[in-house]
């Protein structure tokens, strides 16, 4: 496999005959062997972009290759070499956790012998071993999330997509995932995550890329994007408005980025959280205004959002692509 | 714990007939797996035709007058055909399903056989309607179900349902996988089944019927099929209406499979 896993040039996707921009001239290049993060809020256009490049959805306009493979005119070679968990985790209720990984083998035209070899030996790496034999319908939140990540992995492929696969998840569920990932890179598999959650880019990506609307606002290494936000996030009550406004015009200089004010809080960006914060009492001090809290917090992705493009991080726009709702439905009865 | 990947894949299994097949085959056995694994589908597709052979042998039957032969010789050749038929609303509402729950997506991203999850879900529905169709002759027997006709006759009425409503089912596949939901699904499907099985001259004979409807009820499809089941069963004529049949059948597979496979390709 050459350099780059995954290359994409100028991926669009319109819908509803083009009036809706999904993703809007999307280039990224996954080197071989990494974990590369999609982040971005729900509607910033992640999914649409994981399904274009696992053949699931076609593109409108530009150019892509998987594994080596054109995404457009290779499509069963670039299935060969992918392996892809969604976002809602895509087993079958009716079957055993095994029947649904020795189906997914078969389906990758995998000798049945070692199709249930391999679905043996990933219930028993994910934990699942005891309830290989349970219908999946009886499953957990986080045993469906391994069961579907297993499924991915039944034919040991090269270049794994995860679709946000820690949303909606526990935090343990969500540190046992990240371990899984964490040791599938080790053994030398590509993948491409989405996610929204800043830590979890930062824990397992190298590269990462942020959309927004479907357009890349911002990529880089994880610290490379984090020396540019910030590192910390200095957070300020006050007891009213107008106290919060008079601390702004002391405080707002200990940060060069620009403060979020929101009521009576007061939001700084800053490198230094703990002289950042003593900086700041000392300043508000002084002028005897009283504060109500504060505290240092890890940015967020809304902290993300404020810092690339002035705005918070939107919800999803009314219009989006079709097969939402479906999901939405879907998401709402389980 | 380390799981390694293997080597980039380059060979291609693309248009094998061998895979083609064994996909196929690998989802129509999931597909019947899940039947008889979910209460709701074995009454939908065992339990509720026992039922229409109770009610219209012993309820309504009396009442329904039929000129040439007992009114259960009538009905049960005609209940069959209305089986098999309804046994397409599974197929619009298991396609449904898949798409709502993200599998066509998995399957989408495989390197399976592109037509194995359509030829996997009608095939399986096949299958489903070969064990309804045992379970109604012998229902039918039992409530004095008597037929006239050879068995080599009675077997060929057997297949000529069978591939007219496999035919059929291409149709409603289409539905399936064009619908928001399950639910959806199956709201979409009985407005297509209803008139096509009730006016028809399944339960009834057409002549019975207004003036308006006897043109229809008397010439569309399910009439036709039902006509030809009949004469074979019953040991009456039959030719002209099994050829028409069979010539519905090639017509509607034509038409709806390209529609289904389109839509496929389009979903998720």
């Amino acid at each position: 496999m050459s350099q780059f896993a995954v290359e994409a040039t100028d991926i669009v996707r319109t819908f509803h005959d083009g009036s809706f921009r999904a993703l809007d001239k999307v280039s990224l290049r996954v080197p071989t062997g990494e974990v590369f993060g999609l982040l971005g809020p729900n509607g910033s256009g992640k999914t649409t972009m994981v399904r274009i490049l696992s053949t699931v959805l076609s593109m409108s306009e530009g150019s892509a290759t998987v594994a080596g493979f054109d995404v457009r005119r290779q499509p069963e070679l670039v299935r060969a070499n992918i392996g892809l968990a969604g976002q809602f985790a895509a087993v079958d209720d009716n079957l055993t956790g095994f029947e649904n990984l020795r189906m997914v083998g078969l389906l990758n035209h995998i000798d049945k012998p070692v199709a249930v070899k391999r679905s043996n030996e990933l219930l028993d790496q994910f934990g699942l071993s005891d309830a290989a034999n349970r219908l999946a319908k009886t499953y957990s939140g986080g045993m469906r999330r391994r069961l579907d990540l297993a499924a991915a992995l039944v034919a040991s492929p090269p270049i794994l997509f995860l679709d946000e696969p820690t949303t909606g998840l526990d935090p343990q569920s969500r540190q046992d995932l990240w371990g899984i990932i964490e040791s599938l890179v080790e053994g030398g598999t590509t993948v491409l995550l989405t996610t929204q959650y800043l830590e979890e880019a930062d824990r397992l990506a190298k590269q990462l890329v942020v959309l927004d609307h479907g357009k890349i606002i911002a990529e880089g290494t994880s610290s490379e994007l984090k020396s540019r936000l910030g590192n910390t996030v200095l957070s300020i009550a006050f007891a009213t408005t107008s106290d919060a406004e008079r601390a702004l015009n002391l405080i707002a200089t200990i940060s060069s980025k620009p403060a979020n004010v929101e009521g009576t809080v007061i939001e700084l960006t800053v490198n230094d959280g703990p002289a950042a914060a003593a900086d700041a009492l000392r300043r508000i001090d002084a002028a005897a205004i009283e504060l109500t809290g504060l505290q240092l917090r890890e940015p967020s992705l809304d902290d993300v959002f404020l810092n690339l493009t002035g705005h918070k991080a939107e919800e999803p726009r009314p219009v989006t692509a079709p097969k939402k709702g479906r999901r939405a439905t879907r998401r709402s009865q389980s | 714990m380390t799981i390694a990947p293997s080597r980039p894949t380059t060979n291609t299994h693309q248009a094998s007939l061998r895979w083609t097949i064994s996909d196929t085959l690998t989802i129509a056995r999931r597909n019947l797996l899940a039947l008889f694994r979910i209460p709701t589908a074995i009454v939908f597709a065992m339990i509720q035709p026992v039922m229409f052979v109770l009610l219209f042998r012993y309820v309504f039957g009396g009442a329904i007058a039929i000129i040439g032969a007992s009114y259960v010789n009538y009905l049960i050749p005609g209940i069959l055909v209305q089986t098999t038929i309804f046994g397409s609303i599974g197929t619009a509402i298991g396609l449904a399903e898949d798409l709502q729950r993200g599998l066509i997506e998995r399957f989408k991203a495989l390197p399976m056989a592109r037509m194995a999850v359509l030829g996997g879900r009608t095939l399986a529905d096949t299958l489903r309607n070969v064990m309804v169709v045992v379970i109604i002759t012998f229902v039918g027997m039992a409530v004095g179900f008597r037929p006239q006709g050879s068995l080599v006759a009675y077997l060929q009425a057997c297949l000529l349902m069978l591939v007219f409503a496999y035919c059929l089912s291409w149709g409603f596949a289409f539905v399936g996988l064009a619908a928001p939901n399950s639910e959806t699904a199956q709201a979409m499907a009985f407005p297509i089944i209803f008139p096509l099985t009730f006016a028809s001259n399944i339960f009834v004979q057409v002549s019975g019927m207004p003036g308006w409807l006897q043109p229809f009820a008397r010439n569309q499809p399910v009439s036709q099929v039902a006509e030809a089941v009949r004469g074979l069963m019953l040991g009456q004529p039959h030719q002209h209406s099994t050829w028409i049949a069979l010539a519905w059948s090639i017509g509607l597979v034509a038409v709806l499979a390209p529609l289904a496979v389109s839509r496929y390709r389009k979903a998720a």
